[in-house]
């Protein structure tokens, strides 16, 4: 696995993660961070448990693919990518300004490690399932991962590409679905009823888990499960979240799909993330 | 209307001794009965060329037989890819094809890759200048099954769509050139595709394709005939035939609407004051006759007259494709009927 030398534990890379995203958070003034805090552990298992990259060659052909399809997340996964040590953390502080290679909505064109253009939501997984038929054609054993939001199983074209991934046996894909429960409009479910989700994949044929999206044992557990699978089923990973984990004034607020926070509030919420380290 | 769906057609009330209506069959091909043709040109280039390129592979939504790509189908079985009837999939396997080094010529009808998939081609495809073939039948006015299979306004659509290389064939041989053309462009690439047993009509003016140039096929005096796709085909038909009514027709040929080779059309719309007429299989709206007249008006260049032959602006009828092609303007008969009416204004 990448980065085991440093030897930090899942715990702090996860706190770190929140952290480098606070601060981008911090340059805007607001954005997404409510989904980058619920998302961390996921991303904190995704890069230092589970796949396999070289962080001073993003573009390494044996890498496993990490596909963003919620390109509204970027600040997460930059925050991911710093802590993996593919994007300098200097650059935090261009977060989203003229020139920078960290735009608010992830593009492939833009930064080191993003391996699509997200945010038009519903493309990630169909193009997860085109990238896991290429591997296939070369012979390559590395996995894709496409990281989804419960919004988007709201699109049509995540379902053509989960009909897809089943009739393929695509065993090299591993779905990664973020159900925070907060759309743009609120409540996912009240948005359009998206349960019972397990066994929608099920009926599509694909080995499904369910776990605590926070609990960074459960998702170890799962991730080496999809992982060693031994069907031909493609994999996914439902990952109950929650919104702005880590920071309790922050999960208290009710509509905190597009987060405004005041300035000193920042710099509270990263003295409580700063608080847990090394826990 | 021309019809109401509460009267029955009077042809009925005619007795035994009625005539045999005309029909158009979904896979009729747009040859007329004494032009010569070859069968699948678009298939048969692509397996020759995947023969020597392990890049290529062809992709399409449940629609391989009706676009031609069942020959390399059944020449490639190892390199094609069954994505089912999923135009969005299409799309975003294919970009994530090509991102692995491939190059995916997917293959859909006109219709669904526009209307139904252009988010997919626009962000997953064509932001990123992936390297993937879009090769779509039935563009136009190439079906008498109505608007929900007649693509009148796929090139408004894509025109507006950066990095996309947007073909418009006339015949057989062109398609057979621009197979391996498109295959050496880097991006992505948008082909209007006649299939089936498709019309060859350029190779007696000794024409070569080349990807990004319009090319004068025959001078004349009297008229500049701007064209695409089969357009170009009715538009030299056309041009023989004022011919013997002494009206000398120049014919140039523009199979790349996008990018636009706006120097040479300027360059023949300065040479003689000419009456200019754009004729496309498709909407005046957003089309070669806009993207002409618009880089007409940019240089200051002013023909005695400019004038449009394409589809109108409405939703097309069905029925049998040489009635609708007679009804909307496009027959060689009424090209050349508005190209006389336009010369004695």
């Amino acid at each position: 696995m990448a980065q085991m030398g440093h030897n930090i534990s899942l715990p702090e890379r996860a706190r770190r993660i929140r952290r480098h995203a606070l601060r981008m958070g911090e340059v805007q003034g607001q954005g997404y961070i409510a989904q980058a805090l619920g998302v961390a552990d996921v991303l904190a298992v995704s890069y230092f448990h589970a796949t396999n990259y070289r962080a001073e060659d993003p573009e390494w052909e044996g890498r496993d693919r990490f596909l963003l399809s919620i390109g509204h997340y970027a600040i997460a996964l930059y925050a991911a990518l710093i802590e993996a040590e593919i994007i300098p953390e200097d650059e935090l502080e261009t977060y989203g300004t003229d020139d920078s290679r960290l735009p608010m909505s992830g593009m492939a064109t833009y930064t080191p490690g993003m391996e699509i253009t997200g945010g038009s939501l519903g493309h990630g997984l169909g193009i997860a399932v085109g990238i896991s038929l290429a591997l296939k054609r070369k012979k390559s054993d590395a996995f894709v991962y496409n990281l989804f939001s419960d919004g988007e199983l709201d699109e049509g074209s995540t379902w053509e590409a989960a009909m897809s991934a089943g009739s393929y046996k695509l065993d090299n894909l591993i779905g990664i679905v973020d159900v925070n429960q907060m759309q743009a409009d609120g409540p996912s479910i009240g948005v359009l009823n998206f349960e019972p989700l397990g066994p929608k994949f099920e009926a599509f044929n694909w080995f499904v888990q369910r776990v605590d999206g926070n609990d960074l044992g459960a998702l170890v557990e799962a991730f080496d499960a999809a992982r060693h699978h031994k069907g031909p089923e493609p994999r996914i990973i439902i990952c109950d979240t929650k919104m702005a984990k880590g920071v309790p004034f922050l999960e208290a607020r009710e509509r905190n799909h597009f987060l405004r926070v005041e300035p000193h509030e920042w710099r509270e919420a990263i003295r409580i993330i700063d608080a847990g380290a090394g826990e | 209307m021309r019809r109401s769906k509460y009267i029955r057609p009077d042809f009925l009330t005619r007795g035994a001794d009625r005539p045999r209506m005309t029909t158009s069959a979904m896979i009729a091909s747009i040859a007329g009965p004494d032009q010569s043709t070859r069968p699948a040109p678009f298939g048969n280039a692509l397996a020759a060329l995947a023969e020597k390129d392990d890049r290529i592979v062809g992709m399409s939504a449940d629609l391989a037989k009706y676009t031609d790509l069942h020959v390399f189908r059944a020449a490639h079985p190892d390199k094609f890819y069954q994505m089912g009837m999923a135009e969005q999939l299409l799309m975003m396997s294919a970009a994530g094809m090509a991102r692995e080094g491939f190059q995916p010529w997917v293959t859909t009808y006109a219709v669904f890759a526009s209307r139904r998939a252009y988010d997919f081609i626009c962000l997953a495809i064509a932001e990123e200048m992936l390297d993937v073939k879009i090769i779509c039948a039935l563009p136009g006015l190439t079906t008498g099954y109505g608007p929900s299979h007649q693509a009148t306004e796929d090139i408004a659509m894509f025109r507006g769509m950066p990095n996309l290389t947007i073909i418009d064939p006339c015949d057989a041989s062109e398609i057979e050139q621009a197979v391996p053309a498109i295959a050496l462009h880097k991006g992505p690439v948008y082909m209007r595709l006649l299939r089936g047993n498709v019309p060859v009509v350029l190779d007696e003016y000794g024409y070569k394709f080349e990807l990004g140039k319009a090319k004068i096929i025959r001078d004349g005096a009297d008229v500049l005939i701007i064209s695409s796709g089969l357009m170009t085909m009715r538009a030299l038909e056309a041009a023989k035939d004022l011919q013997n009514d002494g009206v000398e027709a120049a014919v140039l040929h523009v199979p790349t609407i996008k990018p636009l080779d706006e120097a040479t059309i300027l360059a023949e719309c300065r040479k003689q004051n000419r009456l200019v007429v754009v004729a496309e299989n498709h909407t005046v709206i957003g089309g070669l006759g806009e993207a002409v007249g618009a880089a007409l008006m940019r240089s200051n260049v002013r023909p005695a007259a400019f004038r449009q032959i394409g589809l109108p602006d409405e939703f097309l009828e069905a029925g049998a494709l040489p009635t609708l092609h007679d009804q909307y303007g496009l027959s060689t008969l009424k090209v050349k009927a508005a190209i006389k009416s336009w010369l004695d204004e």
